[in-house]
């Protein structure tokens, strides 16, 4: 190279340029890709054509012939594999949303239980973590499954806590509100006092950006929230029925159902993910100095609104990103409900491949949906960081 | 005043030293902390004697019939795992071959207790390592000295979770630091393919990775290859931990400050020599901590496998469970994989932890 590079006086030849170079690196990772994609494709076209498989979506509109143990939409044996499908990705989205909000909560509280000046709340927080982390959340789900499956009595014979609540081994039935008007009402008023309140918290704000009034917002908050869906449930004939199951013969009447894969699933991808989550918020609380909680009552500042108005908002900063990836975590480890059978995507999905045979297009289907979601949640919490991220200079 | 009526130094009150000063400043130290303290306390005083009764007290020991575990309040089975541990921990291991899946464990936990000593971090380990690796697998298939031979389908329980996951990084690894370099290159094409790679991967869960690997890579092979169950697992497991390493040891690239790129660049090195003397080494330092997470991670995940019907340590336990004259007795079998995996996954997390302070040499940026 170097006798190259004597014959080249002006210019140094394509290889000796770090840009040329780039271009030849480029060319050749790109052909060699490409060369893989191509083989494996041929292939693929070689052994399916052998196996006689037709590719393709067409087989979503035939008719799935099997049964799904729950769905949010109605669903039968004669219903099509796209239906069934869609009935897999409903129950992701429910189990996720449900483990998403109680993980949320829960490891919350036991994060702050961690830091509490209480020795044994932060030992008994401590040993909850450190356990739950380190066991893997498939041998986790197994035992709640076998908890609830093999030691809960049996339906005839069910633990009964609380009135109208039974708790067998063949899952558990909790009364509800009965169909009525008054609760209808409620839910729909709750819905408008929580976007009033965010209107009447803009205006206060504004308002003490101009004027320097305070306004209790704390108070006004909770009024409308509480007072509102109250008020509509007065006005609708303040109904008190419940929906209580009863058991007669050998099955109960009324009240909804849970059943032990949903209740297993969901005990164990909320308990697994708090134990992480908690961790996330102690780290996130101890981010900020102690300057600052001093500063701040130096100021004259309140208990209260020193955590409210400077360390809740800086400890956010450092606690929703890795929330975020906690979020997708427990998405994607909701697919473990294959492993109990809970109805999930990747359960119907695999019930589908091994009727069908359709591989790929069933695995396509499974990584476009968590590729969605995966999107969708770090978009939005990528929006809601930078909304609330530290605008500097 | 003269000497004799000074007072000897008073002890202070007795409520604030010692084990009642601590208990007031660590339990009581608030009304409310008082009442959650009390509370704690009642319920625990509820639940553990129970459970050490269960555990210990009525429990049933050593081998023996199932029979003596359904005697009304017996407590925990223990003669189930008495009667079944050479399956949970070797799977279906030839019964009579499986002192050979115990001596890999046994190498395999020296050297890595040899590999925890940072004294001992050097070539002659990688070496130890490479050697041992070999003999492990020998042992692990026979087919010589008399040794009868052990297709891989019938590994199972320990020795196949540990070999998936130790396997699985150590190849996964360098995969990752490539991703990872590729993902902060210059060039558009090659970091555009890495950047796919990583997020495609961690978009989706393992299980789908998994799939892939065992119903997918029998198609994409020529008609007539095929690769056993075992190897297409791991390949799965590789290539999803390779993004996920990617991912941190990336971090630890962008934690290096510029200046050493530009020291590097200005001694005249070239790109590879750049990143194997100067940037490599201060990165992967860095990175020690997150790549121990990493890896409990990816050791708990490898319980997955039992989707594709591999008979991990977890699996082993769950097939334990479908002896019909032992059934119902999940929880024993599952604590005692938990505790085995809490034992491997504890001991690396403090590992790191005691790592971690020692290596805080003042490099990373905080």
């Amino acid at each position: 190279m170097a006798v190259d590079t004597l014959h080249v006086s002006d210019r140094a030849s394509l290889w000796n340029d770090p840009r040329g170079r780039a271009i030849i690196y480029q060319v050749v990772v790109i052909g060699g890709v490409v060369l893989l994609f191509w083989y494996l494709i041929s292939n693929t076209m070689a052994n399916l054509e052998r196996q006689q498989i037709a590719s393709g979506y067409g087989f979503l509109d035939r008719e799935a012939g099997f049964e799904i143990s729950e769905s949010l939409v109605s669903y039968s044996a004669a219903s099509t594999y796209g239906r069934a499908f869609l009935v897999g990705i409903l129950n992701t989205f429910k189990v996720s949303i449900l483990g998403i909000v109680f993980a949320t909560i829960l490891g919350t509280l036991i994060g702050i239980a961690r830091l509490s000046s209480n020795w044994l709340v932060a030992k008994l927080a401590m040993t909850y973590v450190e356990t739950l982390r380190n066991i893997p959340l498939l041998l986790q789900l197994f035992l709640w499954y076998g908890v609830i499956t093999v030691s809960l009595p049996g339906p005839r014979d069910p633990i009964n806590p609380l009135p109208g609540v039974f708790l067998s081994n063949r899952g558990f039935i909790i009364p509800v509100p009965e169909a009525h008007l008054g609760y209808t009402m409620a839910a729909v008023a709750l819905l408008v006092a929580i976007v009033l309140t965010v209107v009447v918290n803009r205006w206060a704000k504004a308002r003490q950006a101009v004027t320097g009034q305070p306004f209790p917002m704390l108070a006004a908050g909770a009024g409308i929230i509480v007072g509102l869906p109250l008020l509509a449930w007065l006005a609708g004939g303040a109904p008190v029925g419940f929906d209580v199951p009863e058991l007669q013969g050998f099955r109960y009447v009324g009240g909804v159902p849970i059943r032990p894969e949903f209740a297993a699933l969901l005990f164990g991808l909320t308990t697994y993910t708090a134990s992480f989550i908690a961790e996330i918020v102690r780290s996130g609380i101890q981010a900020v100095s102690y300057g600052q909680t001093e500063a701040a009552a130096a100021l004259g500042l309140r208990k209260g609104m020193i955590l409210r108005l400077i360390v809740l908002p800086q400890a956010m900063r450092v606690i929703i990103p890795p929330t975020t990836s906690q979020y997708l975590n427990l998405t994607k480890n909701s697919s473990l409900a294959v492993a109990i059978g809970y109805p999930d995507l990747v359960h119907v999905g695999n019930t589908t491949l091994n009727q069908t045979g359709q591989a790929i297009e069933a695995i396509s289907i499974f990584m476009a949906v968590y590729l969605g979601i995966s999107l969708g949640i770090s978009f939005f919490m990528n929006w809601y960081n930078r909304h609330i991220a530290l605008v500097e200079r | 005043m003269t000497q004799e009526h000074m007072h000897a130094a008073e002890r202070p009150p007795a409520l604030s030293v010692g084990p009642l000063g601590w208990a007031r400043a660590n339990l009581f130290n608030t009304w409310y902390n008082s009442v959650i303290t009390l509370v704690i306390l009642w319920a625990v005083i509820q639940a553990v004697p129970p459970l050490i009764n269960w555990a210990f007290i009525d429990a049933v020991w050593g081998g023996g019939e199932p029979d003596a575990c359904r005697v009304e309040g017996a407590g925990a089975c223990w003669s189930f795992i008495g009667e079944k541990y050479r399956l949970i921990l070797f799977g279906l291991y030839p019964f009579a071959e499986q002192w050979r899946p115990l001596l890999v464990m046994v190498l395999f936990i020296g050297l890595v207790v040899a590999t925890m000593r940072r004294l001992l971090w050097g070539r002659s380990l990688i070496a130890a390592w490479g050697v041992s690796t070999v003999v492990m697998f020998a042992l692990m298939y026979g087919g010589f000295l008399g040794l009868p031979f052990v297709a891989n389908s019938y590994w199972g329980g320990l020795p196949l979770t540990v070999g998936l996951s130790t396997i699985g990084l150590v190849v996964a690894f360098p995969l990752g630091i490539i991703l990872a370099l590729g993902r902060r290159s210059n060039m558009p094409a090659v970091r555009t393919l890495c950047v796919v790679y990583i997020e495609l991967i961690r978009g989706v869960p393992l299980i789908t990775v998994l799939f892939m690997a065992s119903v997918l890579f029998p198609l994409f092979l020529p008609t007539g290859v095929t690769i056993d169950k075992l190897l297409r697992a791991q390949v799965g497991l590789i290539l999803f931990a390779a993004a996920y390493l990617a991912e941190v040891v990336r971090g630890g690239l962008q934690a290096i400050p510029k200046g050493q790129f530009e020291a590097a660049d200005s001694l005249g090195l070239g790109y590879w020599s750049k990143m194997r003397l100067i940037i490599l080494p201060q990165a992967l330092r860095i990175s020690i901590p997150p790549l121990v997470n990493t890896f409990i991670g990816f050791f708990k995940d490898t319980t997955l496998v039992i989707i594709i019907g591999l008979f991990d340590l977890l699996n082993a336990a769950k097939t334990a469970l479908t002896d019909r004259a032992w059934a119902g007795f999940y929880m024993e079998a599952y604590l005692f994989c938990a505790i085995i995996y809490f034992a491997f996954c504890f001991t690396m997390s403090r590992y790191s932890q005691n790592l971690e302070r020692k290596l805080r040499t003042g490099h990373a940026r905080r």
